[in-house]
């Protein structure tokens, strides 16, 4: 029951082969014994599951439209607001904390007949590679448990691919849904900027912030993408044009279509993961895709411009975590000042500080245009590349990440190293538009790796079609 | 980009961040090798080319603005639930002058 699609579900409780009650008591039942084996999910919220489940069975009592998720187990990430539902972003600080508010995402799935199963592990404040920076211990890979499973998205890619939900929900500022996606062999989907309401997330970067699908196949980001799409009242940044069926344009046809293989992305990869890259590529033009090769010159400065965008956004973002409002506050406060200081000093892991450092150094006095400006300015070359590319092809194919999952420990001292590892995946964050990971192999040591599919801005559809070509001719 | 001690207890007191000496420490090392990789951006040609703050689409000049309707407000009691410390319907904080 743990391996059902979307589709099986919804059939099954058309047929009367389970109840959505059923589907959910299960669901709880296994995740529940397996999560210690990964650390995935950081609480779940039970109550508030079997109530769905409740509802979606009633409606169908009824003869009425249970609605497009109806009865499918969703977990979602622990930086996306849940009302009654504990919120912690991976923070000691907000240990806590309790939404009096759900985000529009969670809002949209439940109204869908999806069934909140719990809030899952990331890094804290979404703000890592490698689910390691976590209050609330790493999470494992499933596939490997030695290894990690990515990040900040860690705890919604592994539970998908542990098979503890059906799909889930990851944000994505710099990569954290491809990257997890590709580490645990699964599909996850960033889309267009703009394409998903944040209301409700807890801001890291509002300029590059998105949430988006992860799921065990194609069909399933697609139809979980089309719920949560569309404009919000909520969030002004959220685009008002229609949202397509996606996964009606799964339909196969993708002869003719041109594939742009940028040749900054593939010079330096290696190994296996190249292997399988250009295997998958092969793969494309033998479903009739043409592939050219293209140049996206700028890409070079994408991780030194997006870390500075990043700090600075999240240093300004994070000001509001003050031992006031939200979060704990510490035990050693004297003035205000000192409360201040002290709760955030004691509450933020490691790389939070370093990153509102970086933040609060860049926008400085004196360093303003020589980092944040310029940062910006090399930004519009990064969009600019895509624009220019995007003219001549349909869609753009590239690795994910240089390498597949690496071991636990492995360059968590090493930040700077952490920070190239997301080199492939930072450029169409900068640029807004829609991208993702889906399967293309294993390396010898069983390790997932994924292929990065990036489209123009809202053809989200180009890329779940040429996604579920691919897939389907691997099956 | 060589940061200092003394540069990294400014940044930090901007932030309002307490460090420890050993943090101080590390922060030199992290941040001076994570600047020195961010300085490459000095090397590429941003002439002319406008700074991106926000991705931009095709929209209708209103479609930001929504019906001013008036609602609810989230209310006084589930304001404050979350604070650590509050009392008579109001945040409590330390002594605001001292600082």
């Amino acid at each position: 029951m743990n391996s059902l699609t979307i589709r099986e579900i919804q059939s099954g409780l058309r047929k009367g082969t389970f109840s959505a009650a059923e589907i959910t008591r299960q669901a709880l039942e296994y995740a529940v014994a397996e999560n210690p084996k990964t650390n995935a999910y950081l609480h779940f919220s039970s109550e508030r599951a079997l109530a769905a489940a409740d509802r979606v069975d009633t409606a169908l009592a009824r003869g009425d439209d249970p609605g497009a998720l109806a009865g499918v187990p969703v977990a979602v990430k622990d930086v996306i607001s849940t009302k009654g539902v504990r919120t912690t972003c991976g923070s000691r600080l907000l240990e806590h904390y309790i939404p009096p508010y759900d985000a529009t995402v969670v809002e949209r799935i439940e109204a869908a007949g999806g069934i909140l199963l719990g809030k899952t592990n990331c890094d804290e404040f979404a703000m890592g590679s490698s689910n390691e920076n976590s209050a609330f211990g790493p999470v494992r890979n499933p596939v490997s448990p030695d290894c990690v499973p990515g990040g900040s998205s860690g705890g919604s890619a592994a539970v998908v691919a542990q098979q503890t939900a059906v799909v889930s929900l990851g944000s994505d500022t710099g990569g954290s849904i491809r990257q997890p996606a590709s580490f645990c062999g699964i599909v996850g989907v960033t889309p267009t900027y703009g394409r998903v309401s944040r209301y409700g997330l807890v801001a890291f970067a509002s300029s590059l912030d998105h949430i988006g699908p992860f799921a065990r196949n194609v069909y399933d980001a697609a139809a979980l993408l089309r719920v949560i799409a569309g404009r919000d009242p909520m969030d002004s940044t959220s685009a008002s044009s229609p949202v397509p069926d996606y996964t009606a344009s799964l339909n196969g046809n993708v002869r003719g279509m041109k594939i742009g293989v940028p040749v900054e992305y593939m010079k330096h990869l290696t190994g296996e993961t190249k292997t399988l890259v250009e295997k998958a590529l092969a793969d494309l033009e033998s479903l009739g895709c043409e592939l050219r090769e293209i140049s996206l010159p700028a890409t070079a400065y994408a991780v030194a411009a997006y870390y500075v965008i990043a700090t600075a956004e999240a240093s300004s973002n994070l000001a509001r975590f003050d031992g006031v409002r939200y979060t704990t506050r510490s035990e050693n406060s004297g003035t205000l000042g000192e409360m201040y200081t002290n709760t955030r000093g004691e509450g933020f892991g490691a790389e939070v500080k370093r990153r509102i450092m970086l933040g609060t150094y860049v926008l400085s006095h004196g360093y303003y245009e020589a980092y944040y400006l310029k940062a910006q300015k090399v930004r519009g070359l990064i969009a600019r590349d895509f624009t220019n590319a995007f003219c001549g092809v349909d869609a753009i194919a590239a690795p994910v990440s240089p390498f597949p999952a690496f071991k636990l420990g492995e360059k968590v001292n090493d930040p700077m190293e952490m920070y190239l590892s997301d080199i492939y995946t930072l450029t169409g964050s900068l640029a807004g538009i829609p991208c993702m990971s889906v399967p293309c192999g294993r390396t010898s040591a069983n390790l997932p790796v994924g292929l990065q599919l990036l489209c123009n801005h809202f053809e989200e559809q180009t890329m779940f079609r040429l996604a579920h070509a691919l897939e389907t001719s691997r099956a | 980009m060589k940061l200092t001690e003394k540069e990294v207890r400014y940044v930090a007191n901007l932030a309002n961040l307490r460090l420890s000496d050993d943090e101080v420490g590390q922060m030199v090392h992290d941040l001076g090798s994570i600047l020195d990789h961010m300085d490459h951006l000095a090397e590429i040609d941003t002439e002319g080319v406008a700074p991106m703050s926000q991705v931009l689409y095709e929209d209708e000049e209103t479609a930001t603005l929504r019906p001013d309707v008036p609602k609810a407000p989230l209310g006084n009691a589930d304001a404050i639930a979350n604070a650590p410390v509050s009392g008579a319907g109001y945040y409590k904080v330390p002594l605001v002058m001292e600082r």
